[in-house]
Order: C-alpha cells, then structure tokens, then sequence
C-alpha cells in the first residue's frame, strides 16, 4: 500500500533534518534487503513464537456477549504476548534489523511505558545498549514500567519539556539520534515518524491481523463484520486492520482516546478534532491552534495521548476505508471495569477504548454478526491509575 | 533570486539568529536594531514552534517564551514589515514546516514577501520533501535554504546543485545549541559544495564565540550564530539589545579582517 516514497495518498513522506536523512535511507535499504529474506523471517518468527509467545489467542468473549445480547464478541489476546502488549511484535523484529545493521544501541520513546519495556527487553535480550525517553507526566502516570525497564538494564531519560508526555518524548529521541547516529537505532514505536518507520511498524505488527483471519476461519469459518482496535499513533490498530483491507465486508474502527470529550480542548481524538499538518517527520492529522501550534492533548491513557495519528491511518479515513470513533475517558475506564469483572480479563487503558466502542455497537447488532477486538496489552499497570480516577489512592 | 547575496557581499557574513516574541516584539525589534549597527549582515528571524524538534535547550526555551507570551504568526509577520523600515540588512525567517503548511504556503510566502523577507530556513524539510515549500518560495522572490550536514555525504552534491540563496552548513551532529568544540572536518564537505554550486555558504550550529567564529568564517562564506544570540536573550530579557549588540560586535571584529 506505500508508494516509493513512503506516501499513503498525500500523507507521511520524510521531514526530517537533513543529518538524519541519510539514517533513515539507510534503514530503509536495510529493510528492504532483510524484509524477504528467508533467514532473517525464520530468526524473527522464532523470536516471535519461541520467547513472545505468538500467536495470541482469538478468544471468544461467550458471557460478554451473552450479556450484551447481540454480536458475538472475540478478543485477539495481544495482551499474553511477553512484556503484556501488541509492542513486542515490532520491537523484535526492528532489534532483529538494528543488529544486522550493525547497531549496538536503541534508544526508543514510551507513552504508557509499554513501548519502553518491549525496547528494554528486546535490548536485554540481544545484548544492546538501551536508553529510553518518557515525558516526566507519563512516569508520574506509569511508575511501575519505569522500574521494570530499569530492572531490565534501560536508562530512562525523563522529558520534561511540553506536556511532559509521549509527543515530547518523541522529539527528544528524534533529538537524540541526530546527535549519536552511528551506533545507535531509533526503535520508534508506532506507525508513525519518517518513512519507512510507519511501514516498517505495520509490516511487524501486520502478524496481528494475520493470525486473526486463520483463527476466525478455524472457529467460525468466515470472516468477521467488524474489527475493533484503539488508535493512538496506529500500530495494533494497523497491525489488525492491514491482512483486511481489501476485504471489503469487513468494518474496520479505530477507537480515539475522546478525553474529557471531542468538544472540550482536553483530547487526544486527532481524527476527530485535528486537521492535516506536518510533524515529527509525517504529514498527517494533528491536534493543533490556527497557527500550526501542536496542542497540548489529554487523555487518561498515556499510551493514546498524542496529538497526531500514522499516516496510513489519516489515509485509510479519507478514502473512507477505516472510521474513527472518539471514546471518552469514563466511556473506556467503564469497559476496563467491566471486562475486568465480565471475563475475568483486565485490559490496557488503551486497549479499553476499543473495548467501550465494541459494548457500544455490540447491541445493536445481530447476533450472527461476529466483532473482533484486538486487547491490545493488559491492564496492570493501569490499576493504581484507575484507583485514582476512582477516587483511591493506592500505594503502589 | 533574493537579495541575501547582499549579506556575502562585503566579506564574511555575519549572520545572527533571535526568536521573534522572545520575551516580547519590542525586545527583538531592540535586539535585531542592535544586531545591525553591530555590523549584522544578515537576520534569521525565527517564527517560534510549539515542539522544535531540531533546536537543543536554549531556543527550545525561547519558542515557548515566546509561545507564553502569545505571538502568532500574524503578529510576526506585522513587525516584520515595520521592522524592514528601520534595517537595510536581508532577513529571512527560520521556522518549522507546520507553521508554514497550516498557515497555506502560498498564502505565507506573499505575507512574507509583503513583509520584506529574502529566505526561509525549515529545517524539517529535506531535499526529498522540498516540492511542497520551494516553488512557491521561488514565486514570491524567497530562496528556500538548502542544509547540508557532516552525514549528508552522497547527498551534497545533488542538494547544492539546485539549492538558492546561500547553502546553510550544519558544522556537527545533534541539534542547534553552544558547543565548546567543532571537531568535524568541514573542509572536504565545502569543496564537494563548491564544486555544485556558487553561491555562499555558511556555518552555523554551535557556534558561540570569536574563535570559533573566525575558524568557521574562514573556511567558509560566513558564520551563523543562534544559540549564543539567545542565550543572551534569556539572561537579560528586555534588557538584551546592549549585551547582544556587544555580543555581536565581538563576533564581527573576529572575522573582519579574514
């Protein structure tokens, strides 16, 4: 679906400061030269089954459903994967690449932290060094994931800088590359960034939708009416959304992060409230003023507080090919709650976006019609959070 | 063509960089007068950004003192334009591509223009990406700069050989701010430059002192300093134009006699 020039229709391209544009041309090359080999997909899908634990389960959701009384629901368990989220797919597969490279170094940004941790593994993993940027809010939000990747050998650098949050520490590690390049990778987490990242991302995360077409053919034996993911820069999302787009029937729905609401300036919900700009290396949806000013988002999950969105995303919205919906954070913290009770599953913040869209349209539908939602990593390190939305304070 | 050859005209340039509304209009009106009658050769107004991806601390700080202190594009734009009465030196603005692409290019480019602007300088926009700015920029008499890095190598020649107006040298890796030392060996790179292209070029990028001023000039067209402007700025507020005027005329007297 990429031009050559790393276009979906008019979005993403390469804007980038000219030091690092021989860096991401050079990543590219060596995408493209490993991505069809047979030794490098062989070492990556081993990685992937043998320490990640793929494939995930596609579970079906019988007393969600059941209570919901209307489609029947599936859950593709990104959330078992090694390190509790869909970010291992990726981060593997870019260390497998940084190694072959040559790289002895990653330096990634983290939101929710869940990016971080997969980095820190991966490096633990394959012995690289590891350095990983979190705005100073988000380690406020997330302590538990700054000390797992401290224990797994990480330096985490706080930004504090602009909100404190996943934007500024995006920009930090863009910062970081263009002053140490030769040694070290830039493990970007999502679908976003400069080509080739955000087709470099999909590609890794496309194992997700992959899996889900085989597992719904095996327990259902046809496809499903609607997929369901969150989308905060894109990257479960596209992982789930790319095997089906040209399966026309199939109803492809990314779950915003709303905030306090679409009509208040405390959201994240770029498709919905944001307009085409250029930043952090894409053209894209952001969240920005009249003057072209990146806003400062809200959202109560770390892991969907950006204010832009992959370009394959923004592409996929304008040819009306995927939708957009917005999900407050009462609307995704009620799912949390209720998956946790319902199925005994207690699901990512981020990932109980997608899960509050699902027990929306759910009853609305018939009960032939099969959803499928991508719980895109699990929900522990979002408990003292919650607490605190709650009104608890827990001491972690 | 613009008339940023004027600044190469006489000798080295030098070339001074301030973040406009950082802390107010009227201080970088007072600073850039001071820039001039210290011998200034050329202005880079920078159009601060929310999220400066490729400015180190020091105009990080000043974009969102300047952001804080509520100036918008439209209010640059207007001093711009009573500014170019009081100045004979060539300006140019340096900002992100955002700004520009969301306010319309072409709409941007004719308020620039109106206002008396010769160049413009995104540092976001690399040769591959430069069909979306540069026509337009050409259209309305303004030389988009072209940048070359020390890690832009094959890329040199093909940047230089359609780049306009002066070739903006990136004298190491990381992002603008002061650096103590500039160990990179540019020499090589300006000859592959020289042999593209004719127009100028200038160093910037770390650049906070007389020697290393002189050192830079020297194999060079001209010496950009930002940084070191800046950081003056966030010291003495709007109190800046006499410490930046001395500043610069430090600066200038360094490179005069090259």
């Amino acid at each position: 679906m990429t031009n050559p020039n790393g276009r979906f229709g008019e979005y993403g391209g390469q804007y980038m400061p000219e030091t690092l544009m021989n860096a991401v041309i050079e990543l590219e090359e060596a995408y493209n030269r490993y991505k069809d080999d047979p030794e490098f997909q062989k070492e990556l899908k081993e990685l992937l089954n043998e320490y990640a634990n793929r494939p995930s389960r596609l579970y079906f959701a019988k007393k969600m459903t059941s209570e919901l009384g209307g489609a029947k629901i599936y859950f593709k368990r990104e959330d078992l994967n090694h390190t509790g989220a869909h970010k291992i797919n990726n981060v593997l597969g870019q260390a497998l690449l940084a190694k072959k490279m040559g790289k002895t170094r990653l330096i990634a940004e983290t939101g929710a932290g869940q990016h971080g941790v997969a980095t820190a593994t991966a490096a633990a993993l394959l012995g690289m060094e590891c350095l990983v940027f979190m705005g100073v809010e988000d380690m406020e939000r997330q302590k538990l994931n700054v000390y797992r990747m401290r224990l797994l050998g990480a330096e985490v650098r706080g930004v504090p800088t602009g909100t404190g949050t996943l934007k500024d520490a995006v920009s930090e590690c863009m910062r970081e590359w263009t002053s140490r390049i030769s040694d070290t990778h830039y493990c970007l987490g999502s679908v976003m960034g400069p080509h080739p990242f955000p087709t470099i991302v999909r590609d890794f995360q496309s194992v997700i939708g992959k899996e889900i077409r085989q597992q719904i053919m095996e327990k259902e034996g046809r496809l499903p009416d609607t997929l369901i993911a969150c989308v905060g820069g894109g990257s479960n999302a596209i992982g789930t959304f790319y095997d089906f787009i040209g399966d026309e029937d199939v109803e492809l729905v990314g779950a915003e992060a709303a905030g306090k609401g679409i009509d208040t300036p405390e959201t994240a919900a770029t498709i919905n409230t944001g307009s085409v700009g250029i930043f952090h290396g894409m053209k894209s949806y952001f969240c920005q003023n009249e003057y072209g000013q990146i806003a400062p988002v809200y959202s109560i999950s770390a892991g969907l507080d950006y204010p832009g969105i992959g370009p394959e995303h923004a592409w996929l919205n304008d040819i009306g090919r995927a939708k957009y919906v917005a999900i407050t954070d009462e609307e995704a913290v009620q799912a949390f709650e209720y998956v946790s009770r319902c199925e005994g599953i207690i699901p990512a913040i981020e990932s109980s976006h997608a899960l509050a869209y699902a027990m929306k349209v759910a009853p609305e539908m018939g009960k032939d019609k099969i959803i499928v939602v991508t719980v895109s990593g699990r929900g522990d390190k979002d408990v003292a959070a919650i607490a605190r939305y709650r009104g608890e304070d827990l001491h972690e | 063509m613009s008339d940023l050859h004027k600044a190469f005209d006489h000798g080295k340039a030098f070339i001074g960089f301030v973040t406009c509304g950082d802390p107010d209009l009227d201080t970088t009106r007072e600073v850039v007068k001071a820039m001039v009658e210290n011998g200034c050769d050329l202005i880079e107004l920078g159009i601060p950004f929310s999220d400066p991806t490729a400015e180190g601390p020091v105009i990080m700080e000043a974009d969102k003192r300047a952001l804080d202190g509520g100036v918008t594009t439209d209010d640059i734009f207007a001093f711009t334009k009573d500014l170019k009465k009081e100045i004979d030196v060539p300006m140019l603005y340096m900002t992100y591509a955002n700004v520009v692409f969301h306010y319309g290019v072409e709409r941007f480019c004719i308020k620039a223009q109106e206002a008396g602007i010769s160049g413009l300088i995104l540092p976001d926009v690399p040769y591959e990406e430069r069909d979306d700015f540069e026509f337009i920029c050409l259209a309305h008499g303004i030389d988009p700069i072209s940048m070359i890095a020390p890690t832009s190598e094959d890329r040199i020649a093909k940047i230089a050989s359609e780049a306009s107006g002066f070739i903006y040298l990136v004298s190491s890796l990381g992002v603008t701010g002061v650096r103590n030392d500039i160990s990179t060996d540019l020499e090589p790179i300006i000859k592959v430059i020289r042999e593209n292209t004719d127009i100028p070029v200038a160093i910037g990028f770390g650049i906070s002192n007389p020697e290393q001023c002189r050192k830079m000039a020297s194999i060079s067209d001209g010496a950009i300093v930002g940084s070191g402007i800046v950081r003056i700025v966030a010291e003495h507020g709007r109190r800046s134009a006499g410490p930046v005027g001395d500043f610069v005329k430090s600066m200038k007297d360094a490179i005069k006699d090259l």
